[in-house]
């Protein structure tokens, strides 16, 4: 359903983002996209909407060539395309429930939108999902007020509610504790086969994206450098992706501070505190 | 021997000689200045202002309190002037803002034509164009109210759109990216986020333009201004001091009206 082949991007200044990016998404499949800070791995997801432009390539979603649509057929388009953010982006003066429903300002006129006179399914809609998400008590507080776990799910319901066909999710934990972004991850991951909806999730946590999605798309200096399932994801393979990086050091570190870390005591779980600092450390902002 | 210190100066030999030479050069200039404002003045009439100042006291006493009554109405007008000419200024001033934001603006070229508004209505005092009014209009209200508003568009508008251009662009990318169109985009995302500075200026002009409405008077365009003109120019200082009173007790009252309101919107 979502096919990209030679993507480039060039930002004014010349920095390459893009340097020719192929891969096809099928419907319903969600993937992750993993690589370090500077991959290339928002301006792909941001390119796909439109929101930057890229320089050559083509991106089909369904039929339609988006780099080809006129203003019109791109908001059309835009109605398709859930997006989920880092930082939220959620309207911080305005309510819960008038930040879901700008999911819909694609659909409502302009009046209708000034005065907040959204259709009665679209309301309805809105409620069901914040009841879903466990935020039906919050539906008239302002966005500023939530925690970043509930900005989050505003932010989830405020794509679902558009009815896309696709979720493109930029970060959807980078600010959030351990245990809330394993909530969100889920959520998200859930809703998304409930929909049968596609979804492309950039994401630094490679542990998080390895155990919930089933494909996973590795990304180092604006090309593809791993497409495979999860499991395929080893020592070599990251350092494809994130780099060389010293092991050893990373091993004795973590051992080190298993003790102040709640899921350290089993194998499991600092394994997958090692991966997460090997990811970490080469993903520093 | 060996130095292991590092070197490290905020300020190098050179830049603090260059500071010294700027600020000698200031106080120069300063005392020069002073020299000559000084040969200007009629130092006489200086050393005994403090007795002018007692002797002007004295004629105002004891206030002349019936006056009072006949003043009720002109400063109704000059809160009038100064409402009617922020409410006027606001409105003018949403769109130029909007066109003056170098992230709103729908073209560069009315961009500058904003700029342009904004500088012009700027820096002409609200007594100048009072002057020029009086003469358009005749005296009155209304010209007070027009020039109350043309120098109010250039303040509220540029504190506008400076708020507008510091707005949170996530917040306005995440209602484009749901395939909204521009002025949904912006009556969504932009305006929540510069709606307290948008009350709080508004307020601040208002409360501004009290002050401001009171001198407009003096030219004529209407308010508590002219009686003070003419109790002045009478001699008649009895009654020009129950106006100093009524001035200041009404700009005390705006100042505490316009805190009370910034307070509650933001």
């Amino acid at each position: 359903m979502l096919k990209i082949s030679e993507l480039h991007k060039e930002y004014p200044g010349g920095d390459l983002a893009l340097k020719g990016v192929d891969f096809e998404l099928n419907e319903g499949e969600i993937a992750a996209v993993i690589g370090p800070s500077g991959a290339g791995k928002s301006t792909l997801i941001r390119c796909i909407n439109r929101l930057v432009d890229s320089t050559s390539g083509e991106i089909y979603l369904n039929d339609n060539e988006i780099n080809s649509l006129d203003k019109k057929e791109l908001k059309n388009i835009r109605k398709k395309m859930g997006m989920i953010f880092q930082e939220y982006a959620l309207v911080e003066r305005l309510t819960v429930m008038e930040n879901v429903l700008s999911g819909r300002l694609g659909y409502v006129s302009f009046w209708r939108a000034w005065l907040r006179k959204f259709p009665q399914a679209d309301i309805n809609h809105a409620y069901q999902l914040l009841d879903r998400l466990g935020l039906k008590d919050h539906i008239n507080k302002r966005a500023d007020q939530l925690s970043g776990g509930q900005r989050q799910r505003v932010g989830i319901a405020r794509a679902l509610i558009q009815d896309p066909e696709i979720l493109l999710v930029d970060e959807p934990t980078a600010s959030l504790d351990p245990k809330t972004a394993r909530n969100i991850m889920s959520l998200i991951t859930n809703l998304a086969e409930e929909r049968n909806l596609s979804a492309l999730i950039n994401i630094h946590d490679v542990i998080l994206a390895q155990e919930y999605v089933s494909r996973i798309i590795g990304m180092r200096d604006g090309k593809i450098v791993f497409d495979d399932s999860p499991d395929k994801l080893n020592k070599d393979t990251l350092t494809t992706i994130y780099g060389e990086e010293d092991w050893e050091t990373i091993e004795r570190n973590s051992s080190q501070e298993k003790n102040n870390d709640e899921g350290g005591e089993d194998i499991a779980g600092f394994s997958r505190k090692k991966l997460q600092m090997a990811a970490s450390s080469s993903n520093k902002k | 021997m060996q130095n292991n210190n590092y070197n490290w100066e905020r300020k190098t030999n050179l830049r603090i000689i260059k500071e010294l030479i700027f600020w000698s050069a200031a106080v120069i200039l300063f005392f020069y200045c002073w020299q000559i404002i000084s040969k200007l003045t009629m130092w006489p009439f200086v050393y005994d202002g403090a007795e002018q100042a007692g002797k002007l006291l004295s004629r105002m006493f004891p206030p002349n309190w019936s006056y009072f009554p006949e003043l009720l109405s002109p400063i109704w007008d000059t809160i009038t002037i100064a409402t009617l000419g922020t409410m006027a200024a606001v409105v003018f001033a949403i769109f130029v803002a909007f066109l003056a934001a170098k992230n709103t603006t729908p073209h560069p070229l009315l961009r500058q034509l904003a700029l342009l508004i904004i500088v012009t209505s700027r820096s002409v005092n609200s007594l100048i164009w009072a002057i020029i009014l009086v003469i358009i209009l005749g005296p009155g209200v209304l010209a007070g109210i027009i020039a109350i508003s043309l120098r109010s568009i250039g303040f509220v508008s540029k504190l506008l759109y400076e708020s507008i251009e510091e707005i949170d662009k996530n917040q306005v990318e995440a209602v484009t990216a749901t395939g909204a169109s521009k002025f949904s985009t912006l009556i969504y995302s932009v305006i929540p986020q510069v709606f307290p500075t948008f009350v709080g200026t508004t307020v601040y002009r208002w409360d501004i333009n009290i002050r401001e409405s009171t001198v407009v008077g003096l030219v004529g365009a209407g308010g508590i201004g002219l009686q003070l003109n003419e109790s002045i120019l009478g001699l008649k200082w009895p009654n020009a001091i129950i106006i100093f009173m009524m001035i200041l007790s009404l700009v005390f009252l705006s100042e505490f009206a316009s805190a009370k309101i910034r307070k509650l919107i933001i």
